[in-house]
């Protein structure tokens, strides 16, 4: 019950942003929000019948993070996150496809095969990968917004990494320049609760939005299973930061519904914990819910939209499945970069 | 070519700098490389002449700066980043190793990191073990990294701007003991060193003595006892460990069919290690004796200087073995 009153309380404050957007903008974000979901089960599962090996790190439950930070940043932000990056990858416009062909090994690839579910980028969409250190992105994203203050580029990086990774000395030495150095940079802490397999209570001392306290980075809590206290945030965050005032940090709250990776089973949390969060607290039910109270969407709508997801994730995944394995040529390519290439 | 005579620190400085007129994408960052004037002295002057937007010091947070360097270079920025030592940098080693060495791969080519981490490495200035260490064999492991140990003041200049400019991250391994030496260092903002090509600091016809950072000094030093001894010894400083000139030692090996190398690092699974392997692959049959290595002693490095200095090969005890093997 308390995870109901706390989850309504945030709710309410942002209800002024519902009436805001355009009901094709925010089906826009439903869909795309359905969409990461349906993708990564399909993910999960394709796993699970081996059509894919090494370590797989699923979003579920997380949606309403990456949707809206991409819909309250600006065109041209570079966003940059740990292994859990299929979604991250897919919101900068990485294809399901290049995404499939990635875990699978496939020619198709975003990494030609040689990054796998961890490592996927793409500069020209400012998606900056995918890194498998836990804690190891921040200070990369450190730099990324130096070389923007550099150039006097108005661009903010953004900056997503668990609550593991905000424990990590990385992430403090990084907050310690970014702040003396008033970096464009925006640190977001997904709080799904579980460090690995450790619970919140069991591995961080003191609350994680407040982790920036003492280098003067100021610090917000925001339902992250809430589009619009997620775009509300980072909106308001990336203004902040925009003006030349230098870094913020945002905790979301949020949750995921898997195991930290597929050979997971999450014994450590009770099954009921997992139900309540997913009936009460559910992101994408929480955005349809506002769309059918405050626009008018009808349930069909939305289960339209479901289906037209399952279908453009069946589609990618045939896709993938035909394109050819990974070609043996790529193996000693891309290893140094030679002074040629730019 | 016209020459001036510098030191290896100020030479250093002047491959920086032209580097830094050249190209306003590249900046130095580091401990006490700006106000203090490099912690060594290697920045001297550079803070005045580029300013604080360009020259930065850093707080004393290997990981933290390694990585932000690491970041701009995935933006198509040149950073240069200093370490007081090469023993702080074990900190950073995993920006190094899992961030700058394997980026570019592991994206398919997508995303670079023309990055320059520098800073003195080895021993011999009695700070013991935690401050003495060759970490040379340690980064030349990994793929995806080039690794280079100049000598000489006009190899640290040529090298050093060869680092810059080049694509890969480049670690340029340097030593206390050689920044006060002089040499003389060819004029011009264009003077390259090419990564990946040894030097033939001697040539003679008995034995090939391989060496690299102050090793390559004690070949040298060596060297020359030996002819007052009527060894005729060719002396090879291998100048960049990954890319490693092959060619250049089996041709050697050819030519004197006996060779040592020396080390001023640990012997275990270290550089002579694989310098051995190369010409036991590739010059084999030019044998006519075992290759010999003579490494760093394997304990922790001690404080007093007698004791440094027993750790360490020393060119009389290079001259002993050739001759041994020469005889």
């Amino acid at each position: 019950m308390a995870v109901k009153s706390a989850a309504k309380k945030k709710f309410n404050l942002v209800k002024s942003l519902h009436n805001q957007f355009t009901k094709e903008d925010l089906l826009a974000q439903y869909e795309s929000m359905i969409q990461l979901r349906r993708f990564q089960e399909k993910v999960g599962s394709l796993y699970q019948q081996g059509y894919m090996g090494g370590f797989c790190h699923l979003y579920i439950g997380q949606e309403a993070v990456i949707t809206g930070a991409k819909a309250a940043s600006k065109e041209g932000d570079d966003f940059i996150t740990t292994y859990r990056c299929h979604a991250h990858a897919a919101m900068s416009g990485i294809s399901m496809e290049e995404i499939l062909g990635e875990l699978m090994g496939r020619s198709t690839g975003i990494s030609k095969g040689k990054g796998g579910s961890m490592h996927m980028f793409d500069p020209d969409k400012h998606f900056w990968g995918g890194h498998g250190i836990v804690g190891g992105n921040v200070p990369l994203a450190t730099g990324m917004a130096f070389a923007a203050k550099y150039r006097e580029e108005d661009r903010v990086t953004l900056c997503f990494f668990g609550d593991g990774a905000a424990d990590s000395g990385a992430m403090f030495e990084s907050f310690n320049m970014a702040a003396l150095w008033k970096l464009p940079v925006l640190y977001i802490i997904e709080n799904n609760h579980f460090s690995m397999g450790t619970a919140k209570e069991r591995h961080a001392a003191g609350e994680f939005y407040k982790r920036g306290e003492p280098f003067g980075i100021p610090g917000k809590k925001v339902d992250g299973m809430d589009f619009f206290a997620v775009y509300e945030a980072i909106s308001e965050a990336c203004e902040y930061i925009r003006a030349g005032n230098g870094p913020m940090l945002l905790e979301m709250d949020t949750y995921r519904y898997k195991g930290h990776s597929m050979s997971d089973p999450a014994k450590y949390r009770k099954r009921e914990d997992v139900d309540g969060i997913k009936t009460k607290r559910d992101p994408i039910m929480q955005l349809g819910n506002v769309l059918m109270s405050n626009y008018k969407v009808k349930e069909e709508d939305l289960k339209a939209l479901d289906k037209k997801a399952k279908e453009a994730v069946a589609k990618a995944v045939e896709i993938a499945l035909d394109a050819p394995k990974a070609d043996m040529a790529e193996l000693y390519t891309d290893i140094i970069q030679s002074n040629g290439e730019k | 070519m016209n020459m001036i005579k510098q030191t290896y620190r100020d030479a250093l400085r002047d491959g920086m700098s032209e580097e830094m007129r050249r190209d306003a994408e590249v900046f130095l960052m580091g401990e006490e490389v700006a106000e203090y004037q490099g912690a060594y002295k290697c920045s001297a002057g550079m803070l005045e002449e580029f300013g604080p937007k360009r020259v930065i010091d850093s707080p004393i947070t290997e990981l933290g700066f390694t990585g932000l360097g690491v970041g701009a270079a995935f933006m198509g920025m040149r950073p240069i980043i200093e370490y007081m030592s090469w023993s702080f940098a074990l900190l950073s080693s995993d920006q190094i190793i899992n961030s700058a060495a394997k980026t570019y791969y592991m994206s398919g080519g997508k995303v670079g990191c023309p990055i320059v981490f520098r800073g003195i490495n080895g021993l011999g200035k009695m700070v013991a073990a935690q401050h003495s260490h060759d970490y040379t064999n340690m980064y030349a492991n990994c793929p995806g990294l080039k690794v280079v140990c100049p000598v000489t003041p006009a190899d640290a200049k040529g090298l050093i701007k060869s680092a810059v400019r080049d694509n890969a991250p480049v670690l340029v391994m340097e030593n206390e003991r050689l920044y006060g030496m002089e040499g003389d260092v060819p004029e011009g903002d264009d003077v390259l060193v090419e990564i990946g090509k040894a030097r033939l600091v001697r040539e003679g016809k008995d034995i090939t003595l391989i060496g690299y950072s102050m090793s390559a000094l004690q070949c040298e030093k060596a060297a020359e006892m030996l002819a007052k001894e009527g060894v005729d010894a060719e002396v090879i400083d291998l100048r960049s460990i990954r890319p490693l000139d092959k060619s250049a030692i089996v041709k050697s090996i050819q030519k004197t069919n006996r060779a040592i190398v020396v080390e001023e690092g640990y012997s275990f699974a270290g550089i002579a290690a694989e310098i051995m392997a190369v010409i036991s692959e590739e010059a084999f049959d030019a044998l006519d004796a075992p290759v010999e290595r003579m490494s760093l002693k394997d304990i922790p490095i001690p404080y007093a200087d007698h004791l440094e200095q027993a750790s360490i090969v020393q060119a009389d005890d290079i001259v002993k073995k050739a001759v041994q093997i020469c005889k």
